[in-house]
Formats: structure tokens, sequence, C-alpha cells
């Protein structure tokens, strides 16, 4: 077979092989109007959601927000690049403790802040990728883990400058008056963190449908191909390591905004698990899959909660009932849905797309399309 | 002078309770290619069952081979019912299900034995051995401790090259496929192979429990710090394990009786990343040339 043969060949095999059914909507096939256009729709959805709930509940909202944050980052690294880290907490502390300082000390202003979280979070990134360019799979996993454990433990050594296992405590944000004397301080919260969340998506999504998202892939998939199509592979690691790390130091700052402390409680090696665990659950490899991860790490403790309260048992056993139940949780996803949440929705939609097509071919008295 | 000598010796005890979580893991991570992350629960759960049978019996080397059973079948279990199926899968998802069973497993040791943490026996006595009127930091516990890892790393590296079933082991490890082809039940071997790691590690739990207490928590820092020696030394190679767990167990003691215990974990940070840079496949490991 001549190459031409060939590629028309592979052309005609890639080419759908029919239109696809009109949808009733349709986003934008352009990249930025595209992604602006569903951030907006998300934003005014998460608005309303806001507005209708109670403070407790905008409060998870915004937490469940610097969660999708840190998640889509570590989505960035590790399902797009193909690089582990068990070390996103220690960065998120870095975010974290750069804004309480800059808050509780510098007294600057709230939007200054968080940029220069997230800036110094990756300027850390920058030296933690070029060793991470370096290291493979276990190795990797083995020194960002040494990271995470490792890095908070500077917060105890100098409790001059961090405040020591007290952390630092800042004053939370004040809402503008304009918006009334009785506009609750958690919704105001919820919104910086959702706004934020917002800013970082678009700028996320349009990265992983452009030119450095097909790079990261093709490193992800085949260094020496990738190496061999031209791409400097150590140079596309280290970038990738920097935007994941500046999402979690994002993410940290807005945890300082939310929680109004930074301390090294909160940066434990069980956020760094809990973080990846979030990332391979939701499903690796889309934006959509950090949502579902944000989901589960915000409702899953409050649902254990909960169904260990609704139970009469004895203080033990319902004191570890809620971990039992995350453990299974974890083992139980990963045995029945090995693509994580995204990837069994995405199975089920094709599955019901299938059906329908079926159902519509059948009633025209056709073969239904096979899928290719 | 003596106080070096006391952090060296005292390096060296905690360094080979390093080593023996490193062996098991890289036994693990040369069998399946996966980091198990559930090993420190397996050990905790065996040395709770270890203290019940001491606490019933009397007997401390009852309640030692017990726990020591007990692993090697929690560990076949595990790989039989838990990991098989995500065997050859996406290499995170596995991490992600040894995670969930150590969540598990510690949620299970707080329902049955209570979450706070007690004393466990030591095989020997703790107080250490006098030489002239000073008493070194180094009791008969501690030279049970580096006698009992050493002769485990021996006897495993005796059973891997001198007898069938290492052979049977090692092939199943290095290349199913073929193995399978000569006849090798690579399944069988691989679940083999998980139980005599958790094996090792549940004497890594005996060893280490006098010293940390008995929680479903303490043993966390011992599997991080084993993680890291494994990594230290080469995940792929048992003698990388052994030297990597002393140089960790070295280093970790020198920092914490010179600079203060607060820096322990910054300071094996440190360490592993400068061999790293040096070696990114750990100390043992030959360069191996990628695969194309």
């Amino acid at each position: 077979m001549s190459t031409r043969e060939r590629t028309r060949a592979v052309r005609a095999a890639e080419a759908p092989a029919e239109a696809p059914p009109p949808r009733v909507l349709r986003l934008p096939q352009w990249t930025l109007p595209r992604n602006l256009s569903l951030a907006a729709a998300i934003g005014v959805a998460l608005w309303l959601l806001s507005l209708a709930f109670t403070p407790f509940n905008d409060l998870r909202l915004a937490t469940g927000a610097y969660y999708f944050v840190a998640l889509a980052g570590l989505m960035v690294l590790t399902g797009l690049n193909g690089q582990i880290s068990l070390g996103h907490g220690a960065l998120m502390a870095v975010g974290a403790y750069t804004a309480a300082l800059l808050i509780g000390r510098e007294h600057w202003p709230l939007v200054p802040v968080l940029v220069a979280a997230t800036v110094v979070a990756g300027l850390v990134g920058i030296a933690v990728g070029a060793v991470a360019a370096r290291l493979r799979g276990p190795y990797l996993a083995g020194a960002t883990l040494a990271l995470a454990v490792g890095l908070p433990s500077l917060a105890d050594r100098y409790p001059g400058a961090f405040g020591g296992e007290n952390g630092l405590v800042v004053p939370p944000p004040t809402p503008p008056a304009s918006l009334g004397d009785t506009f609750p301080l958690e919704r105001w919260q919820s919104w910086i963190a959702c706004l934020a969340a917002l800013i970082a998506f678009v700028l996320l999504a349009n990265l992983v449908r452009g030119r450095y998202g097909r790079s990261f892939r093709a490193v992800r998939d085949d260094e020496v191909a990738a190496q061999l199509a031209g791409l400097d592979v150590a140079r596309m690691q280290v970038f990738a390591f920097i935007v994941s790390a500046a999402c979690a130091g994002l993410a940290g700052g807005l945890l300082v905004v939310v929680t109004s402390l930074a301390a090294p409680g909160a940066f434990t090696l069980s956020l760094s698990l809990a973080l990846l665990t979030g990332v391979v659950l939701g499903g690796l490899g889309s934006l959509a899959g950090a949502v579902w991860g944000a989901i589960v790490l915000v409702l899953l403790p409050t649902w254990t909660n909960d169904v260990a309260d609704s139970l009469s048992l004895s203080g033990d056993v319902k004191a570890n009932l809620p971990l039992a139940l995350y453990g299974i949780f974890l083992i139980a996803v990963m045995l029945a849905a090995p693509g994580g949440i995204q990837g069994a929705v995405r199975a089920s939609t094709a599955w019901g797309r299938r059906r329908l097509n079926g159902a519509q071919s059948a009633a025209q008295g056709k073969r239904a399309p096979s899928e290719e | 002078m003596s106080r070096f000598l006391d952090l060296t010796l005292n390096g060296v005890s905690a360094g080979m309770i390093y080593a023996a979580v490193a062996l098991s893991l890289g036994m693990i991570w040369r069998a399946t290619r996966i980091v198990n992350f559930a090993q420190g629960g397996m050990f905790m759960v065996t040395t709770f069952i270890a203290s019940s049978v001491i606490a019933s019996s009397g007997s401390y080397w009852l309640g030692f081979v017990v726990a020591l059973v007990c692993g090697f079948v929690i560990g076949a279990i595990v790989e039989r019912v838990l990991i098989r199926p995500v065997e050859g899968g996406p290499p995170l998802n596995a991490v992600i299900v040894t995670l969930g069973l150590l969540i598990l497993l510690q949620a299970l040791a707080g329902m049955i034995w209570g979450g706070t943490p007690r004393s466990f026996p030591p095989a020997f006595s703790i107080r250490g051995y006098v030489v002239g009127w000073h008493h070194l930091g180094f009791s008969p516990q501690d030279l049970f401790t580096v006698v009992a890892v050493l002769a485990v790393a021996a006897l495993l590296w005796a059973l891997f090259q001198h007898t069938e079933a290492g052979l049977r082991l090692r092939a199943s490890a290095f290349a199913p496929m073929v193995a399978r082809l000569q006849g090798v039940r690579v399944g069988r071997m691989l679940t083999l192979g998980w139980a005599l790691a958790a094996l090792v590690g549940s004497l890594a739990g005996l060893l280490v429990a006098p010293s940390v207490f008995l929680g479903p928590n303490n043993f966390d820092p011992i599997l991080v710090f084993g993680f890291t020696a494994a990594v230290l030394g080469g995940l792929d190679s048992p003698p990388g394990a052994v030297v990597g767990g002393l140089i960790l167990g070295l280093c970790l003691s020198y920092v914490a009786g010179y600079a203060g215990s607060a820096l322990v974990t910054l300071a094996s940070l440190v360490v592993l990343i400068a061999v790293l840079m040096v070696r990114p496949s750990g100390l043992f490991t030959r360069a191996r040339v990628r695969r194309v």
C-alpha cells in the first residue's frame, strides 16, 4: 500500500461514519469562546446556588472550589503529563503560608495576595519540577512523598516566622458594604473561591486544549517519540510541574481566605494523599474529573459521618466507621470503575447514546451504525 | 565521642527496621510493580494480633510466630482478592487500592483495639549494654533487631538465589509470559511474593512496636521512612534496601541528635534528593536503557 493510499485509509477510518446527531445546546468550537461561555454558565449556576445555600453549605462550596483548583492542577501534572505527585499538600502549604504572611503582616489586599500565593508556589514548582524531571515512577513518588512530610516541618522549626504548631491566624475578608450589613461572610468567601476557581478553569482548559496540552500528552504517552518529534521532554515536564504547583499555591491561598488559618495540621500527608486520591477517583485526564474529585472530597466525609451517626454503635466502632467507609469507597470505585467517576459517566452516556441511536435506526428500519 | 557512638548505634538499629520495611516494599515492587502503601496497615494489624496473643497466653514467642504467620496469610489474601483485579492496569489505580486498604485497616484496628496507643513488650531487655562506666544507647533488643533483619535478608537471598521456588519467583517477576510458557504458575508466584513480603513487614512491626508504641497510626512514619529507604537504595535491589535503610537510619539519628528532632523529616527529604540527583533510580539499581 502506498503512503498516499495509507493516509487516505487512515483519514477514512478517522472520519466519523456520519454526522453526529444534532444537539439542542451546542458550544462554540473555538477553544477560548467555548471555555468562556462554559465558565460563564457554570458561574451563574454557582452564583444562584450560593444564594440558595445556608452559610454552612456556602462554606462547603468554597471548600470544594479550592479543592477543585488543587485537583485541576494535579490533573494537568498526573493525568496529562504522567508525573505522579504525593507532595501537593506541601505546595498548597507554600501558597497558604505566603497568603497568611502577606495578609497578616503586610496587610495586602486580596487579589495581590492570591496572585502572590500562586507565583511563589510556581517558583517552588520550578525547583521541584527540575528535580522531578529526572525521576520516574516510584522514585518520583518517593521524592514527592518526602516533600509532603518534610516541608511542613519547617513551620515547627521556625515558630517565629510561621507560628509553629498553632500556625498563623489571619482576619477573614470583609464583604463590600454595598452588599448590605446582613450579607453572610461565608457567601462572600464562596464567591471569592468560586471566581478564582473559574478563572483557573478557563486558563487550564485553554492550556489543555492548546499546543502545551498536546505536548504534555505526547510526553506522557511516549517520551522517546515526543523527543523525536522535536519536543524538549524535560522542559515540558518542568513546565507541567510549574503550572501544577501554581494551582496548588492558589488553592492554598484560597484555603487561608476561607479558613482564616494556615497551620501545619492542615497540610499533613493525608492532604497530599487525599488530593491524589481525588484526582484518580474523579477520573484522570480531564478537568471534569477534577470536578468529580472535588465533590467527592467535600461530600464523602459528611456522608460517612451521617451514616455513622444514624447507626447506634459503640464508641470505637462509631468513631472509626467514617474512615472505614472511606477506605471501602476507594477500593470499590477502583475495582468497579477503573476510569474513575468521569470514566464511568462517559461509558454510561456512550452506552445510552448507542441505545438511543439503535432505537432510532430500528424505527427507521435501518441497521444501527457500527461503532468505530 | 560517646554521644556520637550512641547516635551511630541508634541509627543502625533504626535503620535495620527501615531496611525490613524497604525489603518488603521492594519484594512487592519486583513481583507486581506496585508500591504497596497498605504495608503499614498490614504490619500494624499483625502486631496488634501479636499483642493480643501475648496478653492472653503470656508467651512473647508464641505471639511473635502467630504475627509472622498472620502476615503471610494476610499478604496472600490481599494479593488474591484486592490486587489481582488491578494488576496490569493503570499503575495509579493499584496505588489508590492500597491506600484505601491502608485506611480501611487503620479504621478496623481502631474499631477492634481502640485508638489509644498501647505498649508492646520487647523480646529482650531494652536497658543499654554497660561498657566500663558508660551505658551504651544500644540494648539486647537493638542487637536482636539488627540480627533478625540481617538474618531475614540472608534467608530471602538464599531463597531467591538457591531454591527452585526462588527461581520461579524471579522468573514470574522478570518475564511473566515466558515463565507461564515454561509451566510456572505465575499467579501463585505473585501471591507467594506478596505473602513473603507481608511476613517480612510483620517482622518490622514486631521489632519497632516497643519503641514507638502500638496504635492504628503509630507506624505511619515507619512506612514513610521505609519507603524512602527503598527508593534510596533502589527498589529493584534487596542489598539496596538494607544499605538504604542503614544510610537513612544513620542520617536521621545524627540530625535528631545534633540538630533537633523537628528537622528529621526535612533531613530525609534532603538525603533522598541528594542521592536521587546523582543516581535517579537509587544507589543499587543498575543503569538500564529506557525502552524505545
